[in-house]
């Protein structure tokens, strides 16, 4: 393996990662908050695909983009209300069976609207552009991804740190109760890291179906789990981490897939995770939590 | 008059079971009608079993494993690779040919189904020394990843010459008769209901009620635990037997996330704790999805066709059903209790009290 080769599945992994990493922080936010896996939130990510299929065929691509993120958004928050918010008080089993219900929902809904054969995902032509370093060759979104990611993880830190929605965010992550107490609407919280969430998965569905190029009902759900488990190993609840979970596993998944190791890129990751959890429970950045009785 | 009532329920029972079982003999008598009955009834009292050794971890264990379809594959793939007749084998292996050591190797199919949950049990076993010091979450998704990888495995080009690859495996025999798959799977929850009434079964309960009182009584926490997981996988590796011989050919894709979800729709649905809810779970969804399948055809109602039945809309109604069951009716069928006859009967007494109340009611709103 020669050094451009090298260098081009480099690339293709950060962009592959920058789109796990965007959906990761999905997962770390509202585990952060909830104490729960949105199981759903990989299927959140495939009907943002479809969403983008169905507006690209009326709108150009400018005006698509937002109608995606928006009804990524719309999605994600109807679920929290109909579907999490009357089980707050329930045990964590009925929210995850929960949640789990709202993922094989959507699954077979995107099954009976759309039908199982893969359907093609648009491509935006301004991303689709190829540049040419050298040997290696790279269309725009691969380059974009990575930046993108960046840029939108630290607009994320600015909003969780330095406003009052972000300081009520993060009252509410240490103790819900104590939160509540000081007039802080939980509710109204825990809808913002909804919002936060989906928008963030719009984007990395957007990104990542562009290199994919076709959306199926069940093609979240894989993607989906990686997700999570890039949480858990940059350490769930931490922004950063998830992260540098997601560029991780993009990173990992591609340098398997270009040993010839493809079908075990996906088993992989659960390996990765199993480890983790074994000798450092809290991810990389995680914060030592003690157990109360 | 207690022991009138036990005579009575045993009566009961025995009647009930007699049916069943005079039932399932007309329908094997005339088999070559009733085939459809009879493979809805087979896949019913298959899943029963694999909902039932959920429940011995979800529900009574209070562990939330994900990793049924692996250890189902498992079975499923120990059970079918042993029992395919030798002779058909060059055409199962067509592509990669089998490998030697295997190729002659066959087992009668009881042997071969038990040897496929003990080999989902020693899994189990290794798997559980690091997935069970997690906390409830967590297990979730280790299970649910250890069961993707699997999958993965099976479908290992490595492999290929066990396991076929990605081309499955077909050419299973199949049952000749409908009480096979039904006693094996009498058996099994027999042996599950057992342990559950005995000392390890209450020291499960105890584990899913507080595990530092659990503990503080002289539970071992980890040993219990492990030994809920081997023997719930061991069950569910026999189930995963069971099912490649009633399908007669498997697939890496017959074990998906989706199949786990099913049988925590059949687990939820029955009741979490409840083994009887479980079986009763496991015949209404199977024989729903079977009976619900009008919602796949088009439908004209006075020669306007409905437009919402299409194929895949029977899905959509199951997760529905699922949601609600989880939302507003949180308990299921069965909500932790089993089913007794006297459970039945107040039921049924209870029907005509509802309606008085209901009329009562009505009457206080008039006046």
């Amino acid at each position: 393996m020669n050094g451009s080769v090298i260098l081009q599945q480099f690339l293709t992994g950060i962009s592959l990662g920058g789109a796990y990493a965007l959906i990761a922080i999905g997962y770390t936010m509202v585990y952060g908050i909830l104490r729960m896996i949105n199981f759903a939130h990989g299927d959140i990510f495939m009907m943002a695909g479809y969403f983008m299929i169905f507006s690209m065929a009326v709108f150009p691509w400018y005006v698509s983009i937002p109608v995606t993120l928006a009804g990524t958004v719309l999605l994600g928050v109807v679920i929290e209300r109909v579907a999490y918010r009357p089980l707050r008080t329930a045990p964590r089993m009925s929210v995850m069976i929960s949640a789990i219900g709202v993922s094989y929902l959507l699954q077979n809904l995107a099954t009976y609207i759309f039908t199982a054969i893969p359907m093609a995902y648009p491509s935006i032509p301004f991303l689709k552009q190829i540049f040419q370093f050298g040997s290696v060759s790279a269309s725009l979104v691969t380059l974009v991804t990575p930046v993108l990611t960046i840029v939108l993880v630290i607009a994320l830190m600015q909003i969780i740190n330095h406003t009052k929605a972000g300081m009520a965010m993060r009252a509410v992550s240490k103790d819900m109760e104590t939160a509540q107490i000081m007039g802080i609407s939980v509710d109204k919280t825990i809808t913002y890291t909804f919002i936060i969430g989906c928008l963030l998965a719009g984007v990395g569905s957007i990104l990542y179906f562009t290199d994919r190029m076709t959306v199926y009902p069940y093609s979240g759900s894989l993607p989906g789990l990686k997700c999570f488990v890039a949480a858990v190993i940059g350490g769930i609840g931490s922004i950063p981490g998830a992260v540098v979970g997601g560029f991780l596993i993009g990173i990992s998944e591609t340098v398997l897939v270009s040993l010839g190791y493809s079908t075990f890129s996906d088993a992989f990751t659960f390996i990765l995770l199993i480890v983790f959890l074994l000798f450092r429970p809290t991810g990389i950045f995680g914060e030592k939590a003690t157990e109360k009785v | 008059m207690k022991k009138d009532i036990k005579k009575r329920n045993t009566i009961l029972t025995i009647i009930l079971i007699g049916i069943i079982f005079a039932y399932m003999l007309i329908l094997q008598l005339n088999s070559a009608s009733h085939s459809y009955a009879i493979s809805i009834i087979e896949r019913s009292a298959i899943y029963a079993v694999v909902a039932v050794a959920m429940n011995m971890l979800t529900g009574f264990t209070g562990l939330f494993s994900l990793g049924q379809a692996g250890f189902m594959a498992i079975g499923a793939y120990v059970t079918a690779i042993l029992i395919i007749p030798v002779e058909s084998r060059p055409t199962v292996y067509y592509v990669n040919g089998i490998a030697p050591w295997l190729a002659n190797v066959s087992l009668p199919w009881w042997l071969a189904m038990l040897l496929g949950g003990l080999i989902a049990a020693g899994f189990a076993a290794l798997i559980g020394f690091p997935v069970l010091r997690l906390k409830s979450d967590y297990l979730a998704i280790a299970t649910l990843g250890f069961a993707e990888i699997i999958r993965a495995v099976i479908a290992a080009p490595g492999l290929n010459q066990i396991t076929n690859g990605s081309y499955g495996l077909n050419t299973i025999p199949g049952y000749h008769s409908i009480f096979t798959p039904v006693i094996v799977s009498i058996i099994c929850i027999a042996l599950m209901v057992m342990l559950l009434r005995s000392s390890y079964g209450r020291a499960f309960t105890a584990i899913r009620e507080d595990e530092v009182a659990a503990e503080a009584m002289g539970i071992n926490l980890f040993k219990t635990k492990e030994l809920a997981f081997i023997i719930s996988s061991f069950f569910t590796g026999i189930a995963g037997g069971l099912l490649a011989i009633y399908m007669r050919s498997i697939d890496a894709k017959t074990f998906q996330v989706t199949l786990t979800y099913t049988i925590l729709l059949i687990v939820v649905l029955g009741g979490l704790g409840s083994v009887t809810g479980s079986v009763i779970g496991a015949f209404l969804v199977m024989g729903g999805q079977e009976w619900l399948r009008f919602f796949d055809e088009p439908l004209t109602i006075g020669g306007v066709s409905i437009p919402l039945f299409r194929a895949g809309f029977r899905m959509v109604i199951f997760s529905i059903l699922l949601m609600v069951v989880v939302l507003f009716w949180r308990k299921g069928l069965m909500g932790g209790r089993e089913f007794s006859w006297q459970g039945l009967i107040n039921l049924f007494r209870r029907i005509p009290q509802l309606f008085r109340k209901k009329k009562s009611g009505e009457g206080a709103k008039n006046e």
